[in-house]
């Protein structure tokens, strides 16, 4: 799966649920202790599954840092 | 095959350099769900089960396993995603902003505790000799009679809990379903009352963690601005 120049950004009232993490091709996003999910950039193709999937819609796409 | 094209058309199944990620047998936790709710209506008795989604997310949380029901083995969520999901009963709208608010989430636990407080102090009342009341509250309004009680051989304390049990299960059912109806198929998932206690616990287990994630959370997600969805 090719790279986009997008990544997704997970926003701050994430509530933890895990639908991100279910449907991520890649096996991008993780939520170490329960708290928040995390993304790991380098796995993330910017595929935005995750930002369609999760249910309180805190999951944009940004543009890729070194993409700039 | 090359080795970054997926194996199937199945969500669950992850391939990544070649580990294939099969369904496991909790995406089929559905049918738990399912089956407390079928069961509830054949006797109401059933309804005690519910204690088992209600003690197992609090005891994975408090003893480290984080979010993990909510992440893996919830019932209630994987129904709701196939129903709005795959039988794509759901409108997949972006919920209101309000309904992820701290404010909302934790106002609707309270809200929640308190409901189920009343719901153990009417249990309390029969324990005390009140007559037992056969009907099943929905959405802590509407009273439904039950015809299908056959609680003789317990004591009425005990049916009056289950009473009350299955009323707060099949209510948090309906305004799941009808929050997947109009927003997305899990929007339950942002204002579930277990949801919210077991992140708050984790979040209280975890605080170091809790918050060194919250001051960057949106700097190291390779983010340079946000730039719609």
């Amino acid at each position: 799966m090719k790279k986009s120049l997008k990544v997704a950004s997970i926003g701050r009232e994430c509530v933890a649920c895990g639908c991100c993490a279910a449907v991520c091709p890649r096996g991008a996003i993780q939520i170490p202790y329960g708290i928040i999910a995390r993304l790991d950039e380098e796995k993330c193709v910017g595929c935005g599954k995750c930002a369609k999937t999760c249910p309180a819609a805190v999951i944009t796409l940004v543009e890729r840092r070194e993409a700039l | 095959m090359r080795k970054d094209m997926p194996c199937c058309r199945d969500y669950t199944c992850r391939k990544e350099g070649g580990s294939v990620k099969k369904k496991r047998w909790s995406d089929y936790l559905w049918i738990v769900e399912l089956l407390y709710l079928f069961l509830g209506l054949f006797n109401i008795l059933f309804a005690w089960l519910g204690m088992l989604f209600f003690t197992i997310p609090l005891l994975i949380a408090v003893f480290g396993g984080g979010k993990a029901y909510c992440n893996r083995y919830c019932g209630r969520g994987q129904l709701l995603g196939l129903l709005g999901g795959r039988w794509k009963l759901s409108r997949n709208a972006p919920p209101p902003k309000f309904l992820r608010s701290p404010w909302f989430r934790y106002g609707f636990l309270t809200f929640f505790m308190v409901m189920f407080g009343l719901m153990l102090y009417s249990t309390y009342a029969v324990f005390t000799g009140a007559p037992l009341k056969e009907t099943v509250t929905l959405l802590w309004v509407f009273k439904l009679p039950w015809q299908w009680p056959e609680v003789g051989m317990v004591a009425p304390w005990f049916a009056q809990f289950a009473f009350g049990f299955f009323g707060v299960m099949l209510t948090s059912t309906v305004l799941g379903i009808v929050t997947m109806l109009l927003f997305r198929p899990r929007s339950w998932c942002v204002y579930c009352p277990m949801g919210t206690m077991t992140q708050g616990i984790c979040r209280l287990k975890h605080r170091k963690e809790a918050a060194s994630y919250g001051r960057t959370s949106q700097k190291d997600s390779g983010a340079s601005e946000t730039s719609g969805q």
